[in-house]
């Protein structure tokens, strides 16, 4: 359980973080997206008590991070793969870490071996490990000490495909068996696969926080007929808010029975009908994205609605006060 | 892959958990000043040169000198001068690897930390002193048999105390050294540089020259090694370790504790 309160980081005049309150709960895998700079890694430092926050509180489960005892034994962090000695082996970063928790030689050997370290790739020093190997021993050095939390920021950075399907079943299987798991990323479709719970971030406020499903799909219908001009006609006509696409369809915010119902009587031929691609909250993450760093909006506008429709203004909160 | 099939992720048992002993964290903290290849080596260079020393004594001077006393002296000029960088770079390590991102989330009492890298660092000067008492016990063996000594073996225990002090207090300014700057090479060169400055300045501007005899740290810890206290000498000692000891030492403390870790 991870719960942060009206956390606030300053800077001189600039706020890295404002105001921003959510809660993990256990079970769950909490997403926590948003545009490079936005404010992710700030939070998870001052979680984690490596940032004095300006105002606001964390606690974990229940505890404020410093009055942890110890705090591997509740809660696994990995902030940055690379910031680890060069020097060091793989095995020896863990054997060091087990000696300070606590736990023995055989947790070393089982966590080496979870998450494929195992053998040789131990025995090398990390300044020659990919960062893919980085991120494997990261996540094993977060779950060391056996924790009920686990908190990564950016954690498929540098994995291979394989390696983030991985990846994504560990953190679901330890969700699954009642453990919290919040991480980080700057692209949705990552957090997609995995995450319960979306909390998304935007030059230092939360900017949506909901269920995935209730987020992703608030976006209405899709809806392509072979002639779209009656199809419209029809669908305004129902009183249903229409707004067409670039590929010739409509997004519309309304049931599906009411859409083909108009369809019928427009005796409009549909070749597609069904719930919009993750609807406001994508077109608003990229419109969050493009206005950080354009580098990471390379998704094209595709056949999102423009602009909230329908029910996702509810869920979708304070997104004029973010743009 | 067989990831999903492994329970050992996890057990997500509610544990009841004691904060890590200061003698774990410290064991912890030799541990981490020993396991680099940088570490090691300095380590090792420290040892060998005192043995050089050793040996260089056993050829060179007054037969008169080849002593047990004479020899373990001699071991401890190279180790003063290079133990105080191991001190510095088991803090300013942790900041240029970044390993402080590990470091203080597994103990977010910093002071803590601080208190087991000063308590591993005094480990390790009595460890070299214990080194160099085995360097001048194996020099006083071989010595009669190989050149004229005269291989006394009085010695008390008070040089010994006066030789872990002076060790002591070198790496500790090190380490205060090393919180104060956080980096690597300024740590190490500011620590050379500065008393050194100061000396020359004693030396030359008749103005400051009793207060540089009261600072200079190379001048008051010399009675360390003579067994030459007198009651000023101790005076002297606790003064310019005001100044090169506990200033650093709360600067760095407050730096640490305040400063935001990335």
């Amino acid at each position: 359980m991870i719960t942060v309160e009206h956390l606030t980081k300053r800077y001189g005049a600039f706020t890295a973080v404002n105001d921003v309150s959510f809660t993990c709960v256990p079970g769950t895998v909490t997403g926590f997206l948003g545009p490079n700079g936005a404010g992710k890694s700030t939070t998870m430092r001052m979680i984690s008590g490596l940032t004095p926050p300006t105002s606001g509180r964390t606690t974990v489960n229940g505890v404020a991070f410093r009055d942890l005892p110890n705090p591997g034994r509740h809660i696994g962090v990995l902030l940055d793969a690379s910031a680890q000695h060069s020097g060091r082996t793989g095995r020896e970063i863990l054997s060091l870490s087990a000696q300070l928790l606590g736990v023995g030689q055989k947790r070393v050997d089982a966590m080496l071996e979870l998450v494929g370290l195992h053998g040789a790739a131990e025995k090398r020093r990390v300044g020659n490990y990919s960062l893919g190997m980085r991120q494997r021993l990261g996540l094993a050095h977060a779950l060391l000490g056996d924790p009920t939390v686990l908190m990564l920021d950016e954690p498929a950075n540098g994995l291979d495909p394989e390696g983030i399907f991985w990846m994504r079943g560990v953190l679901r299987d330890f969700a699954d068996r009642g453990g919290t798991v919040m991480l980080s990323s700057h692209l949705l479709r990552e957090v997609e696969a995995v995450a319960d719970h979306l909390v998304v971030i935007g030059s230092g406020r939360i900017v949506a926080d909901g269920g995935k499903d209730e987020l992703l799909h608030a976006g209405g219908l899709y809806v392509r007929s072979l002639d779209p001009a009656p199809l419209e006609k029809a669908l305004a006509e129902a009183g249903l808010s229409v707004q067409p696409t670039r590929d010739g369809g409509f997004s519309v915010a309304g049931d599906a029975e009411t859409v083909g119902r108009a369809a019928l009587a427009a005796g409009a031929v549909l070749l597609e009908l069904r719930p919009a691609d993750s609807g406001g909250l994508e077109e608003m993450f990229l419109r969050l994205t493009s206005s950080h760093d354009s580098h990471d909006g390379s998704r094209p506008p595709g056949h999102a609605p423009a602009g909230t429709v329908g029910a996702g203004a509810a869920t979708v909160a304070s997104q004029k006060e973010a743009s | 892959m067989s990831a999903l099939a492994t329970p050992a992720a996890g057990t997500h048992r509610p544990v009841r958990t004691a904060r890590p002993s200061l003698a774990r964290l410290t064991a912890v903290e030799l541990r981490k000043a020993t396991d680099t290849r940088a570490g090691f080596w300095l380590l090792a260079i420290i040892a060998l040169v005192a043995l050089g020393m050793v040996i260089v004594q056993m050829f060179t001077g007054s037969a008169e000198d080849r002593n047990f006393a004479d020899f373990f002296g001699g071991a401890q000029l190279p180790v003063g001068i290079l133990l105080p960088v191991v001190g510095i770079m088991a803090v300013t390590g942790e900041w240029s690897q970044r390993t402080t991102l590990s470091t203080f989330a597994l103990e977010p009492r910093r002071e803590r930390v601080i208190l087991a890298k000063l308590s591993a660092a005094v480990l390790m000067a009595a460890g070299a002193v214990v080194a160099s008492l085995a360097w001048a016990a194996l020099a006083n063996v071989v010595a009669p048999l190989v050149t004229d000594a005269n291989a006394r073996w009085e010695f008390g225990a008070e040089g010994v105390g006066r030789v872990l002090l002076f060790q002591v207090v070198n790496v500790l300014v090190g380490t205060a050294f090393g919180l104060a700057l956080l980096s690597t090479p300024l740590a190490i060169v500011l620590y050379f540089v500065l008393p050194t400055v100061w000396t020359i300045l004693g030396s030359t501007i008749s103005a400051i020259e009793t207060p540089a005899r009261w600072l200079d740290l190379t001048t008051t810890t010399m009675p360390l090694l003579d067994g030459d206290l007198t009651a000023e000498a101790w005076g002297r000692l606790g003064t310019s370790l005001a100044l090169w000891l506990a200033v650093p030492l709360a600067l760095g403390t407050w730096r640490v504790l305040r400063s935001e870790i990335k």
